[in-house]
């Protein structure tokens, strides 16, 4: 599959950055899968990990959205801690509800949709709007269905979440983050369980986001050309290290190890 | 025979009084298990030891002590150490600790079996803990759940026959003393296992209507529903008829011929469809 050429171009760096890893260390019992990662996202940059199954590119988005525990180290999103500060020298966890405050600018979108299968389609997007923002529920329903519009449900909002088709669900599900107006986006793997037949329409409203939006966003993907189109940076994962980074042309055209070389070859 | 309806006629006003105690206990004993089994449940599933650990003592603890022990304690151990207890509270209380303690693992592994996303995208959207929990995690959980409620259910109805040692004249009481009024032991015992028996039937059909509006609420439904079987009805008339038509205009086209050839096919086959 040829990739055309058509890099978005790269946000201004300098400032905060949006999010920072510093020293990451992750480790499953025996298994460190992290070793002294230091990374930054810059506002608005839109950054697509690459790499071979085990690379630790999902644990990446995982540990953002606090679904793991850091093993060591620090993440900072626009520059506060997230889950770890360092006091006097000390490594200290932040205060649970402070994290909680903290991941409300945090949206994720998973490979397995997780819609609340309890709640219809409406009620899945204003639930955290109403209970974490506290927003009005009439003042969350408008913004659900201009969202729902966007995505291209608007007549399914009163259905139930196993109604839907696979894609339908996906849509919903970025609605869902959306709706909590977050400053950064993790998507991770969101196509994978799809239906071939079904990803346009997911791709689709993505990139449709990142044309319009300056939500930053860190994706997990293997549409290569997807990632092509809409990252400004693409970083090639081996090993828990980063082994190579750069625009997506030149990651993708002229990758500069043998290991991201046989990576993309074996994708494409 | 004739006898033997008379006595039960005549001794119909004590039966009922004995069904009442038997309904209490089970009534209020479940709701006391219920609330015992949500609170231990819910706290063997917490992340704090200091929660999870003495909820799994509890648990244990009554689940591996007889019931009638627990009733005689709280009956005759109680006074000794001096705390005066009803015969009904103590009933209640046996049935509720005994009860409670085995739902409390049927609660805490419905909320372990939901899947491990819906906690992940509770957490994604920033939903407190008492939220993600009430909200997301127990309405599912609770689906999962009510089969095996309903199972104790009707095993805290059965035991509730062990407070007649404790002077509380209940169903199983009653039943005896109606033997000896009749003196006919396999008519006095027939007519409690009939009583036990419809109870435990509306139990079941109470729980089965809980289980019903549970998986409603999920947008599933119970495997072989009601609902599924009638829509099965109506798929198999609809093909008939599509069936019939078809061969009614394959007959037709063949010409206005006999028609022979279509028609002793289609019969057999449209009938069974609707019957299904």
């Amino acid at each position: 599959m040829p990739l055309t050429e058509k890099t978005p171009a790269t946000p201004a760096t300098a400032g905060t950055p949006a999010i920072e890893f510093k020293d990451v260390e992750k480790s499953f019992g025996p298994t460190t899968v992290l070793k002294d990662l230091n990374f930054t996202v810059a506002p608005g940059e839109r950054v697509t990990l690459i790499g071979p199954s085990g690379s630790g590119k999902t644990t990446i988005l995982r540990l953002v959205m606090t679904l793991e525990d850091l093993t060591d180290g620090y993440i900072f999103v626009d520059g506060e801690p997230l889950t770890f500060e360092e006091r006097d020298g000390k490594r200290v966890e932040m205060p649970k509800k402070r994290t909680r405050e903290m991941t409300t600018r945090i949206g994720m979108v998973f490979q397995q949709f997780n819609l609340f299968p309890n709640m219809t389609v409406l009620e899945n997007i204003i639930e955290a709007p109403v209970h974490v923002l506290g927003k009005s529920k009439a003042e969350a329903s408008t913004e659900a269905k201009e969202l729902l519009e966007r995505v291209g449900l608007s007549e399914k909002a009163d259905a139930h979440p196993t109604r839907l088709s696979g894609g339908q669900q996906q849509r919903v599900a970025i609605a869902r983050a959306l709706a909590m107006s977050p400053e950064i986006l993790l998507l991770d793997e969101v196509t994978s369980a799809l239906d071939p037949e079904l990803v346009g329409d997911v791709l689709g409203v993505l990139r449709d986001i990142a044309e319009t939006t300056d939500i930053t966003m860190l994706l997990v993907t293997h549409e290569m050309q997807f990632a092509r189109d809409v990252s400004h940076r693409v970083m090639m994962f081996d090993g828990g290290q980063v082994l190579e980074e750069g625009p997506p042309d030149q990651i993708f055209n002229n990758p500069s190890h043998e290991r991201t070389k046989s990576f993309l070859s074996s994708v494409l | 025979m004739t006898e033997n309806l008379t006595t039960l006629l005549n001794f119909l006003p004590q039966l009922w009084e004995g069904v009442r105690v038997t309904i209490i206990l089970t009534v209020v004993g479940s709701l006391g298990a219920v609330i015992i089994a949500l609170a231990l449940g819910l706290a063997m599933t917490s992340t704090h030891a200091w929660l999870r650990v003495p909820a799994r003592i509890i648990v244990e603890f009554f689940r591996g002590t007889s019931l009638l022990v627990q009733l005689f304690w709280l009956f005759y151990v109680f006074p000794l150490l001096g705390v005066e207890l009803d015969p009904m509270i103590c009933g209640i209380g046996a049935l509720a600790l005994n009860y409670g303690a085995y739902s409390a693992e049927v609660v805490r592994s419905s909320i372990t079996t939901v899947d491990k996303g819906q906690w992940e995208a509770a957490i994604a959207l920033s939903l407190s803990p008492s939220r993600r929990m009430i909200r997301v995690i127990f309405p599912q959980a609770w689906a999962l759940m009510i089969p095996s409620l309903a199972t104790l259910l009707i095993q805290l109805l059965k035991g509730t026959a062990v407070v007649s040692f404790i002077t509380l004249q209940d169903l199983t009481d009653k039943i005896t003393q109606l033997r000896q009024s009749t003196n006919d032991t396999y008519f006095a015992f027939t007519v409690g296992l009939i009583i036990y028996f419809v109870i435990a039937w509306l139990i079941q059909e109470f729980m089965n209507f809980l289980e019903r509006r549970a998986t409603a609420a999920l947008g599933r439904r119970r495997p072989n529903s009601r609902t599924d079987r009638r829509e099965a009805r109506r798929l198999a008339r609809a093909d008939a008829v599509r069936k019939d038509r078809s061969t009614s205009r394959a007959a037709a086209d063949d010409g206005g011929g006999d028609g022979l050839g279509t028609g002793p096919e289609s019969g057999p086959a449209s009938g069974q469809g609707g019957r299904l």
